[in-house]
C-alpha cells in the first residue's frame, strides 16, 4: 500500500491523482446540477427541498460527501504543488515567448482558473453549505438561495467563477483522459469536443442560477420567494 | 535582406548573460538560419568579437543538435522543422529576430545558445532500451510485428532528442521525449518483458533531472520538429498507471 | 619498403572467420574487469563496440564530441543497411553479397575481410531487431527489403528514410544501458586531441573537454578509433559539420599508417550548391534513383535557356532530353553505382548541359513514375525526402524535376588495419568509416552501416581479446607518466599556437579555401598535373594558415573556433597526403578517377601495377611519406573489368 502510494511522488503519479480527483468532481457536478435544476420546477422550491433533505439524511450520501471534500482538498493541494513545481522547472524565463502559437490559454492557466474556483468554493460553501448545515436561516433553503442571488456582487462572483470553471473544464476534461491514458489519435478529437461541450454545459447550467434569479427571468425567483 | 538579431550571450554557466543586438546585411533568402549565423560569426571574428556559440552538426534535421528559441518559438516559426532546416525566406527584410537558448532547469546553459542536454541521456540510460546483449538475438523474422504497430513505433522512434518539447513546454516537461521511447518499445513485442520497469524507471529519471510535469498543454507536439504526437504521452501514462497498480 | 602483415587467417574463404573465432585467445571474465578500453566515437562502429565490449565485462571509456552519443554522424544515413538474409528468396547469399562488395569496390579490398562482413551481416539484422529497431515491415509482419544502388537483389533493410538514425539509436540505447550499469564511462563533448603511446603500444589519449577547455588524460589497455570519415576535407560534403579526421590523423602522426587516402566517394544525388554561404550539401537518398530518371537537355542551347530561366524542364520535349545513364548503361540505367553516376553527371555538365545557374546540376525526374504509379504511391515511397527537398529549395519535386549534382559523401580511405582491425600501432584499433575498410575503391549503397555495425558488434569483441589476453598483467599506467605529460603538453602547445598567430583570416575561410583546392584538383576527375599543382597550393595554404589564422577566445573555455582550428589544421595536412596518394595511383578505380587512365570515359584499372592497398607512413609535416604496399590476392573471385553496361 505504502509502496503504491509512492507513485504520487512522481510527476506522472501526481497528475494521475489530479485526473482521478478531477473526474470525480465532474461526476459530482452532474449530481449537483441536477439537484439545483429542481429550483426551476416552479413549485415554490418543493422538489428542491425534498431532494436536499433526502441528500442530507442519506448516510451513504453523507459518506460520499467526505470523499468529495477530500477530493477537493487533494485536487487543490496537488494542483498547487504541481503548479509550483512546474514553475521551478524553468528558473530563467524567455525574453520572448509566443506560447499562443502552440497551446491554448485554458491549458496554460489551469492553476489560475483552479485557484479562482477554489476561492469560489470557499465563499460558496461558507454561504450555502455551512449555513444550512450548522447555522440558522430564515425560510427555506431555496428562498435563501433566491435571496442571495439578489445581491449584485454575489451573483457576479458566481457568474465569473462559472466562466472560469468552464475554462478549467474545457481543458481539464480531455486532459484527464490523456492523463489516465485513455486517449489516442482516434479518441483525441472526440474527447476535445466532448470536453468543450461539457465545459459549456456546466458553465451555462450553473451560471444560469445567479442570472435567472437576479433578473427574475420567467418569474423563477418570485415563484420561490412566493411573491 | 537585412536582419536585426537579438541574441542571448553568456560566457559560461555561471555568467549572468544578456541579450545583445547584431545586424546582418546581405542575407540571402535561400540561406538556412544557421548559415546566417555562420555569416554573422565570420563578421564577428573579423571585428575581433568572439563568435556566438551554438550547437549544430548534421544540418539535415536529423541529429537533433541544433536548438534555438527563435522569436519565442522552439526551432522558429515553421511547423515540423529544426533550426538547421529553417530558411531565411520565411522572414521579412528588416525583421528583428530574438534568439535564445532552450530554457529549463534540467538544461543549464553552457555558453551563449548552447545548453547541456545530458539529462536526456540519463532518461534513456534508466530504461530506454531492450536488454539484449550482442549475439543473443534470435532470427529477425522469428518475431512478427503487425505493420500498424511497427509504423506507430517508428513514428515514436523518429524523435531526434533535440529538446524542443522541453523548451516549448510551459512546465519544461520532457514527457514527449520520454513517452516517445516508452511508446516505441511498448508497441514492439521485443520490448514487452521490460515494459513495466522501463516506464517506472524512466519517469523517475525524468523527475530526478528536474523536468516539470505534463499538464497536457500540447505545446510540445506543436513545436516538435518530428511531429511526435502526444498520444504517446497518453500511452506512457497508461503504461505507468498499469505498472504502478501491479506492484 | 616493408610488407604489411594483414594477418588473414588460413583456410578457405568461407572458413576463415569461423576458424579464427575458434582459435582466438580469450580473456576470462575476472580479468576483463581489470582491462580498460578507450573507444573514440559513438557512431555505429564506436557505439556498437563500446556497448558490446562492456557487455563482455571490459571497463570502457567512450568519447564523442557531440553533446550526446546519439548524435554521431551515422544518424544521417537515410537509405538502408544490407544483409545477406535472402528473405526475398531472390537468390541472395553470403557469397553474392561478398562478391557484389568486392566488385563494387573495383577489386581493391581484401577478400577475407569482405567475406567476414557478408557473413556477419545476417547477425546484425537479428541484433538490431532484438534491440527494437523499427525496420519497415510487410503486412504479414515480417521484414521488408528494397533494392539499392548497384545490387540486383533486394537485400536492403530500412526504417523509412531514417535507417541510420534507428540503427544508431539501437546502439546508443545498448550503450546507455551499459552506462546505467556503470560499465561504460561516457565522455560526451570531449574531443580526442592526442594519442598516447607507451613502449610502442597505444595506452591512452588526451581529450579536450569542450565545455571547460580542460585537457584530460585517459589510460586504456587498448584504444579504439571509430571516429568516422574525413569527407569534410572538401569543406562542402554531405558529412555533418563536426566530422573530422583529427583522431585518425593524430594516430597517423604517431605511427599508424594511413590507407588509400585518395579513395573518395562522390554521391550522385545531392542538392546542388547555390551560393558561397553554403555550409554543407544535402544528400537526397540514392533510393530516389529507383523511380527517378536522370536527364539533361540534348542541346547546350536548351540547357542555357533553362539556366537563364527562359525555359523550364517541361518545355523540353521528350526527344530533346538525354537520359544519359539509361543511354550509356542500358542494363543498370539509373541504378548504376555511385561513382559512375557521378562522373556521368560531371561529364554532362562539363559539356555545357547543366541546368542550374552555376551550370552544375542535372534533373532527376519523377514524372514517369508518377504516371506509372500515381502521385500517392510516389509520395508514400519517398515520404520525408520530397518535403525536405522542397523545404530547402522551394521547389516541389512532384511538379518539377529535382535538381541534383554529385557531392563528396564518403571516404573509403582511412587508417590501415589488419584482419583484426588493428592499425600498425599495437593496441590501436580502427573501426567503421575511419579505417581503410572493406569497400576497396568504392563503397556500395547501404554497406557502410553494415560495416560499422559488423566491426563494432561482431568483429572487435573477438579480435580485441586476442590482443588483450596478453595484457592482463599490465597495470593501469598512471596518467602522470611522462608519455601522458608530454602528449598533453604538445596538445596544449598546438592550441596556444593557434591563439597566438593572431592573424586576419578566419578558420572557416581557410577551410573553404582548402575545400576549393581539393574539389578542383582531387575531386571527381584527377590529373597528374592538377594533383601536383594541388600539392603546392596546399603547402602554401598551410604556411599561410600558420601565419594568418585568427582564433579568438581562450583555451580554458568553451571555444568552438579553437576546436575547429585544430580540425582544419589536420585537414590541411591530410589533404596533402590525399593528393600524394592520388598522384601515386596511376590508374582509375572506383572513387579515384584519373583522367589519363580511361577507356572512352570508363575507368581503366591497372591490376598489374596497382593491385595493392597503399599504406602511408608519416615522416613529418610537408615531408614525403613512405609508401607501404599491401598486395591484394584474389583467390575466390576473378578480376574483371567492372561493367554496368
Ligand atoms: C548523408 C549520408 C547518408 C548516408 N546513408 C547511408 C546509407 O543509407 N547506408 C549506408 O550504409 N551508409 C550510409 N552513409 C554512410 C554511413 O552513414 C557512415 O559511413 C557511417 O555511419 C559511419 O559510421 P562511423 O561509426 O564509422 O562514424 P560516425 O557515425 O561518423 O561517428 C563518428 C564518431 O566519432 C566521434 N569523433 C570524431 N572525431 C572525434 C574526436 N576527435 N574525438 C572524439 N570523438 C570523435 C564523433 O563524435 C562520433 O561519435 C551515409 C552517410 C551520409 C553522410
Ligand atoms: C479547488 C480548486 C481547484 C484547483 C486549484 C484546481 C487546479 C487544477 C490544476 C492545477 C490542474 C492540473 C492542470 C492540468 O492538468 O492541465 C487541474 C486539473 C483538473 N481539474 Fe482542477 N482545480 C480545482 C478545481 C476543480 C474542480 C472543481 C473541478 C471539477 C469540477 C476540476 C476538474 C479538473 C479536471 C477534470 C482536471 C484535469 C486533470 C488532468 O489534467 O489530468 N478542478 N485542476
Ligand atoms: C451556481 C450555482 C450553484 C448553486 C445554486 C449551488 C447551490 C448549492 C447549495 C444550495 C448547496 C448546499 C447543499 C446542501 O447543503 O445540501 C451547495 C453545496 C455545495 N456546492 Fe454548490 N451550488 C452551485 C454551484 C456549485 C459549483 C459550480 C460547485 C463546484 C465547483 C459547487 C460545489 C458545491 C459543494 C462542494 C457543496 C457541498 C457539498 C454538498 O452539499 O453536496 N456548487 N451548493
Ligand atoms: S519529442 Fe520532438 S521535440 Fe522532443 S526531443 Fe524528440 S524530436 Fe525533439
Ligand atoms: S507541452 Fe508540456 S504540458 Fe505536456 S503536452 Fe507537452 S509536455
Ligand atoms: S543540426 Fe542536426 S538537426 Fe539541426
Amino acid at each position: 500500500m505504502i509502496e503504491s502510494l509512492k507513485i504520487f511522488y512522481t510527476t506522472t503519479g501526481r497528475k494521475l491523482l489530479m485526473a482521478l480527483t478531477g473526474l470525480f468532481l465532474v461526476t459530482f457536478l452532474v449530481e449537483h446540477l441536477y439537484g439545483n435544476l429542481l429550483l426551476y420546477k416552479m413549485d415554490g422550491g418543493k422538489a428542491f427541498e425534498e431532494y436536499s433533505e433526502f441528500m442530507a439524511g442519506n448516510l451513504l450520501i453523507r459518506t460520499v460527501e467526505y470523499i468529495l471534500f477530500s477530493a477537493i482538498i487533494l485536487h487543490a493541494i496537488d494542483g498547487l504543488l504541481i503548479t509550483l513545481a512546474n514553475r521551478k522547472a524553468r528558473p530563467v524565463s524567455y525574453e520572448m515567448n509566443r506560447q499562443t502559437r502552440n497551446s491554448t490559454w485554458f491549458s496554460r492557466n489551469m492553476g489560475l482558473t483552479g485557484a479562482v474556483i477554489l476561492f469560489f468554493l470557499v465563499v460558496h460553501l461558507r454561504n450555502f453549505f455551512f449555513v444550512f448545515r450548522f447555522g440558522q436561516i430564515e425560510g427555506t433553503m431555496s428562498q435563501y438561495i433566491a435571496k442571495s442571488f439578489q445581491i449584485p456582487w454575489y451573483s457576479s462572483l458566481y457568474v465569473f467563477s462559472m466562466v472560469l470553471l468552464g475554462m478549467h473544464l474545457n481543458h481539464g476534461f480531455q486532459s484527464a483522459f490523456q492523463t489516465i491514458g485513455l486517449n489516442n489519435k482516434k479518441y483525441k478529437v472526440t474527447l476535445k469536443y466532448l470536453g468543450t461541450f461539457i465545459a459549456l454545459f456546466f458553465m451555462i447550467g450553473f451560471a444560469s442560477f445567479p442570472i435567472v434569479f437576479y433578473f427574475d427571468i420567467c418569474g423563477v425567483a418570485s415563484n420561490i420567494l412566493g411573491q | 535582406m537585412k536582419i536585426n538579431l537579438k541574441v542571448w550571450r553568456q560566457k559560461n554557466s555561471s555568467d549572468k548573460g544578456g541579450i545583445k543586438s547584431y545586424v546582418v546585411n546581405d542575407v540571402n533568402p535561400d540561406m538556412s538560419f544557421l548559415e546566417m549565423f555562420d555569416v554573422l560569426n565570420e563578421q564577428l571574428v573579423h571585428e575581433g568579437e568572439e563568435p556566438i556559440a551554438f550547437d549544430h552538426d548534421c544540418r539535415e534535421g536529423i541529429c537533433g543538435m541544433c536548438s534555438m528559441y527563435i522569436n519565442g518559438r522552439a526551432h522558429g516559426p515553421m511547423h515540423g522543422t529544426t533550426t538547421c532546416q529553417l530558411y531565411m525566406r520565411h522572414f521579412k527584410d528588416g525583421e528583428t529576430i530574438v534568439v535564445e537558448p532552450w530554457r529549463a532547469k534540467a538544461f543549464p546553459v553552457l555558453r551563449d545558445l548552447v545548453v547541456d542536454r545530458t539529462a536526456f541521456d540519463k532518461i534513456i540510460s534508466a530504461g530506454g532500451f531492450i536488454s539484449v546483449n550482442t549475439g543473443q538475438a534470435i532470427d529477425a523474422n522469428a518475431i512478427a510485428v503487425s505493420k500498424a504497430n511497427a509504423e506507430e513505433a517508428m513514428d515514436a522512434a523518429a524523435c531526434i532528442g533535440c529538446g524542443a518539447c522541453v523548451a516549448a513546454c510551459k512546465n519544461a516537461s520532457a514527457m514527449l521525449f520520454t513517452s516517445a521511447k516508452v511508446s516505441q518499445l511498448a508497441l514492439l513485442p521485443q520490448g514487452d518483458p521490460e515494459r513495466k520497469v522501463r516506464v517506472l524507471k524512466m519517469v523517475e529519471a525524468h523527475d530526478e533531472a528536474g523536468f516539470g510535469s505534463c499538464t497536457n498543454t500540447g505545446a510540445c507536439e506543436a513545436e516538435c520538429p518530428k511531429e511526435i504526437s502526444i498520444s504517446h504521452i497518453a500511452r506512457l501514462n497508461r503504461e505507468f498507471a498499469l505498472a504502478s497498480l501491479e506492484n | 619498403m616493408s610488407t604489411l602483415n594483414s594477418k588473414i587467417p588460413s583456410g578457405s574463404l568461407p572458413e576463415k572467420w569461423t576458424h579464427y573465432k575458434e582459435l582466438v585467445k580469450l580473456v576470462n571474465p575476472a580479468n576483463k574487469r581489470k582491462l580498460d578500453v578507450i573507444v573514440i566515437g559513438t557512431g555505429l562502429a564506436g557505439g556498437a563496440a563500446a556497448a558490446s565490449l562492456a557487455e563482455l565485462g571490459y571497463k570502457v571509456k567512450a568519447f564523442c564530441f557531440q553533446d550526446s552519443p546519439r548524435r554521431a554522424h551515422s544518424i544521417a544515413a537515410q537509405g538502408g543497411i544490407n544483409a545477406a538474409k535472402n528473405y526475398k528468396n531472390d537468390g541472395d547469399s553470403v557469397f553474392r553479397l561478398f562478391y557484389d562488395t568486392i566488385k563494387g569496390g573495383d577489386f581493391r579490398a581484401r577478400e577475407g575481410n569482405v567475406h567476414r562482413l557478408a557473413e556477419v551481416s545476417v547477425n546484425i539484422i537479428d541484433q538490431c531487431v532484438a534491440q527494437g529497431v523499427p525496420f519497415a515491415r510487410e503486412y504479414g509482419g515480417l521484414l521488408d527489403n528494397r533494392s539499392f544502388g548497384g545490387a540486383q537483389v533486394s537485400r536492403t533493410f530500412y526504417a523509412r528514410g531514417q535507417t541510420g538514425q534507428q540503427l544508431l539509436l539501437g546502439a546508443y540505447q545498448a550503450l546507455e544501458r551499459q552506462v546505467g550499469l556503470g560499465t561504460v564511462q561516457m565522455y560526451s563533448r570531449h574531443e580526442m586531441v592526442e594519442l598516447v603511446i607507451v613502449d610502442g603500444k597505444a595506452r591512452g589519449i588526451i581529450a579536450r573537454d569542450l565545455v571547460t577547455g580542460e585537457l584530460t588524460k585517459h589510460f586504456g589497455h587498448a584504444v579504439l578509433l571509430a571516429s568516422g570519415g574525413y569527407g569534410n576535407v572538401f569543406y562542402l560534403s554531405t558529412n555533418a559539420m563536426g566530422s573530422n579526421v583529427t583522431a585518425a590523423w593524430k594516430a597517423h602522426k604517431k605511427g599508424a599508417y594511413f590507407g588509400n587516402p585518395c579513395y573518395t566517394q562522390i554521391h550522385p544525388t545531392c542538392i546542388p550548391v547555390t551560393g558561397e554561404y553554403q555550409s554543407k550539401l544535402t544528400l537526397m537518398s540514392e533510393s530516389l534513383r529507383n523511380d527517378g530518371r536522370v536527364w539533361v537537355p540534348k542541346t547546350k542551347e536548351d540547357a542555357q535557356a533553362i539556366r537563364e530561366g527562359k525555359k523550364t524542364a517541361v518545355d523540353i520535349k521528350e526527344d530533346d532530353r538525354d537520359y544519359y545513364l539509361e543511354r550509356k548503361y542500358p542494363s543498370y540505367g539509373n541504378l548504376c553505382p555511385r561513382d559512375i553516376a557521378s562522373r556521368a553527371a560531371k561529364e554532362a555538365c562539363d559539356d555545357g548541359r547543366g541546368i542550374v545557374p552555376s551550370g552544375l546540376g542535372v534533373f532527376l525526374d519523377f514524372a514517369d513514375a508518377i504516371k506509372r504509379l500515381g502521385v500517392d504511391v510516389v509520395k508514400a515511397r519517398y515520404g520525408e525526402l520530397f518535403p525536405m527537398y522542397q523545404n530547402i529549395t522551394n521547389d516541389d519535386p512532384l511538379k518539377t524535376p529535382m535538381k541534383i549534382y554529385p557531392a563528396v559523401h564518403y571516404t573509403m580511405g582511412g587508417l590501415w588495419v589488419d584482419y583484426e582491425l588493428m592499425t600498425t600501432v599495437p593496441g590501436l584499433y580502427c573501426l567503421g568509416e575511419a579505417n581503410f575498410s572493406d569497400h576497396g575503391a568504392n563503397r556500395l549503397g547501404a554497406s557502410a552501416l553494415m560495416q560499422g555495425l559488423a566491426d563494432g558488434y561482431f568483429v572487435i569483441p573477438y579480435t580485441l581479446g586476442n590482443y588483450l589476453s596478453s595484457e592482463i598483467f599490465t597495470k593501469p599506467i598512471p596518467t602522470d607518466h611522462p608519455a601522458f605529460v608530454e602528449a598533453e603538453k604538445s596538445a596544449r602547445d598546438r592550441m596556444n599556437q593557434f591563439l597566438n598567430v593572431k592573424g586576419k583570416t578566419s578558420v572557416e575561410e581557410f577551410h573553404k579555401r582548402l575545400g576549393k583546392i581539393m574539389w578542383e584538383y582531387c575531386g571527381m576527375a584527377r590529373t597528374a598535373e592538377g594533383l601536383k599543382k594541388a600539392r603546392t597550393l596546399i603547402q602554401q595554404l598551410r604556411e599561410n594558415f600558420w601565419k594568418d589564422v585568427r582564433v579568438l577566445g581562450e583555451i580554458n573555455s568553451f571555444n568552438s573556433d579553437l576546436d575547429k582550428a585544430g580540425r582544419v589544421a589536420d585537414f590541411i595536412e591530410l589533404a596533402e597526403l590525399m593528393v600524394i596518394d592520388a598522384l601515386n595511383r596511376n590508374e582509375s578505380c572506383g572513387g579515384h578517377f584519373r583522367s589519363e587512365y580511361q577507356d572512352a570515359g570508363e575507368a581503366k584499372r591497372d591490376d598489374e601495377n596497382y593491385r595493392y592497398a597503399a599504406a602511408w607512413e608519416f615522416t613529418g609535416v610537408g615531408a614525403d611519406p613512405v609508401l607501404h604496399k599491401e598486395q591484394l590476392e584474389f583467390d575466390s573471385v576473378e578480376l574483371q573489368v567492372r561493367s554496368y553496361k
